[in-house]
């Protein structure tokens, strides 16, 4: 096994690897950084997206030591410098983009991802642009909205149950 | 997935040569191949990776060609031959999702032949050129003599694609019909009108893979109009049966998208 080192959240970080080593496993068992989730391991459900370089990839589908020396960015590099929620993260809180969260790393980081892009997405972007990430809570339309908030624009107020 | 050998050539020479040695594959964006390796259905001692080779990310467009090297990722596509060959980014920003653009190459697409892939329908239709590198230098391939079938090409052992040249059209168009759980296209159509005819290439139609619907593109290079081709009956080369169309559907749809296609041709 070679030791593989990449820039992760700002930090250099190396752990051994493997040919076959994909990022996911490297950042879960290599780093422990345990945010980012493997959910179906075979690129569909976006549940291990992070950035690489500034663009979205699909963790589960890149072998790590392909890119050696790259830049990534996974959910714990989200945060704000104080440990507060980030604003999409916190827009996700806001509007229930949640139910189970297994999901949402994957869905927070492909907002990311849409918003460095195309900062005001018209509600039928966010949707288009989110058609690699499944949420099997279904959830969609709350984090539909979440993305919609955290670009800054109006979105209808979350639902209060009623007294 | 079973373990291998990772090596990372940043030239086209040394990816060559790499692959010369014994039980050597070739790997560009993973988007398919590292599935397929996970299913334990494909699997070498080594893999070559081409994503390191920056001589072959390249696009640009001069003379009425646009060029692609043959690492060019979907999502650069998209983005930079959105001025020189619009209807080309388009299929290129349709592929899969954002993700998967990040990583998969007009390449890879094009080396795996997937009856069902975009790529080889914007080859086909565009009449492009693809440059395969291997140990005896680069040869030039037509796409009409290029694709071979389901998963089959013209390309040799030890090749890969250096560089796919597509003839820039007057206007084009690609127009597909997502199946709705692979978002694969259940059948695509890509149209393009020269100056010397319209050619018409259908993907995820054919048990054959992709390939030329020859009567349409005759009636559409007199008359580049829908109408044209309300008459003709749909083509029959062998179209795929499974859960998601019948083989009548799917002839179906290569109409109604072709006519789609010329209508949105720009």
């Amino acid at each position: 096994m070679e030791n593989v080192t990449l820039t992760v959240n700002g930090k250099e970080r190396s752990a051994p690897a493997e040919g076959r080593t994909l990022l996911v496993e490297f950042l879960r068992e290599g780093l422990r950084l345990t945010g980012t989730h493997v959910g179906c391991d075979t690129s569909q459900c976006g549940a291990c997206l992070v950035h690489v370089d500034g663009e979205p990839v699909k963790a589960c589908s890149v072998l790590v030591q392909d890119i050696a020396g790259a830049e990534v960015t996974t959910i714990e590099g989200m945060a704000n410098a104080d440990g507060s929620l980030g604003t999409i993260q916190a827009a996700f809180r806001e509007h229930h983009g949640l139910q189970c969260g297994f999901c949402t790393p994957g869905m927070v980081m492909a907002a990311a991802s849409l918003l460095k892009e195309n900062p005001k997405p018209t509600e039928a972007e966010v949707r288009h642009y989110l058609e690699g990430n499944i949420c099997r809570c279904t959830g969609y339309h709350n984090i539909v909205k979440a993305v919609m908030a955290a670009s800054g624009q109006d979105v209808a107020p979350p639902a209060v149950a009623a007294e | 997935m079973y373990d291998f050998t990772l090596t990372r050539p940043t030239t086209i020479a040394d990816a060559v040569s790499a692959l010369q040695g014994e039980d050597a594959q070739p790997i560009a964006g993973g988007q398919t191949l590292l599935p397929t390796m996970k299913a334990r259905l494909a699997q070498a001692e080594t893999f070559v990776s081409l994503t390191g080779i920056s001589e072959m990310r390249g696009i640009s467009a001069a003379d009425g060609v646009l060029t692609l090297g043959g690492g060019a990722t979907h999502a650069t596509v998209a983005r930079e031959a959105a001025a020189s060959y619009p209807a080309l980014a388009s299929l290129a920003g349709r592929i899969g999702d954002p993700a998967v653009r990040t990583r998969g190459t007009v390449g890879g697409s094009i080396a795996n032949n997937d009856p069902s892939a975009c790529y080889p329908a914007g080859a086909l239709g565009s009449g492009a050129t693809i440059t395969a590198t291997g140990p005896n230098g680069s040869r030039e391939i037509a796409a009409d003599d290029y694709f071979q079938g389901m998963f089959a090409t013209a390309l040799e052992e030890g090749e890969i694609i250096t560089k796919v040249a597509f003839p820039i059209p007057e206007k084009a168009a690609y127009e597909k019909m997502l199946q709705p759980a692979s978002r694969f296209p259940l059948v695509a159509v890509f149209v393009a009108k020269y100056a010397d005819g319209v050619r018409v290439a259908i993907t995820g139609a054919s048990t054959d893979g992709v390939f030329r619907w020859s009567e349409a593109e005759a009636a559409l290079s007199g008359d580049f109009s829908p109408a044209a081709i309300e008459g003709l009956t749909p083509p029959s080369n062998d179209m795929i049966s499974d859960l998601h169309g019948t083989p009548e559907y799917r002839a179906h749809l290569c109409k109604v998208l072709t006519a789609r296609a010329v209508r949105s041709a720009q």
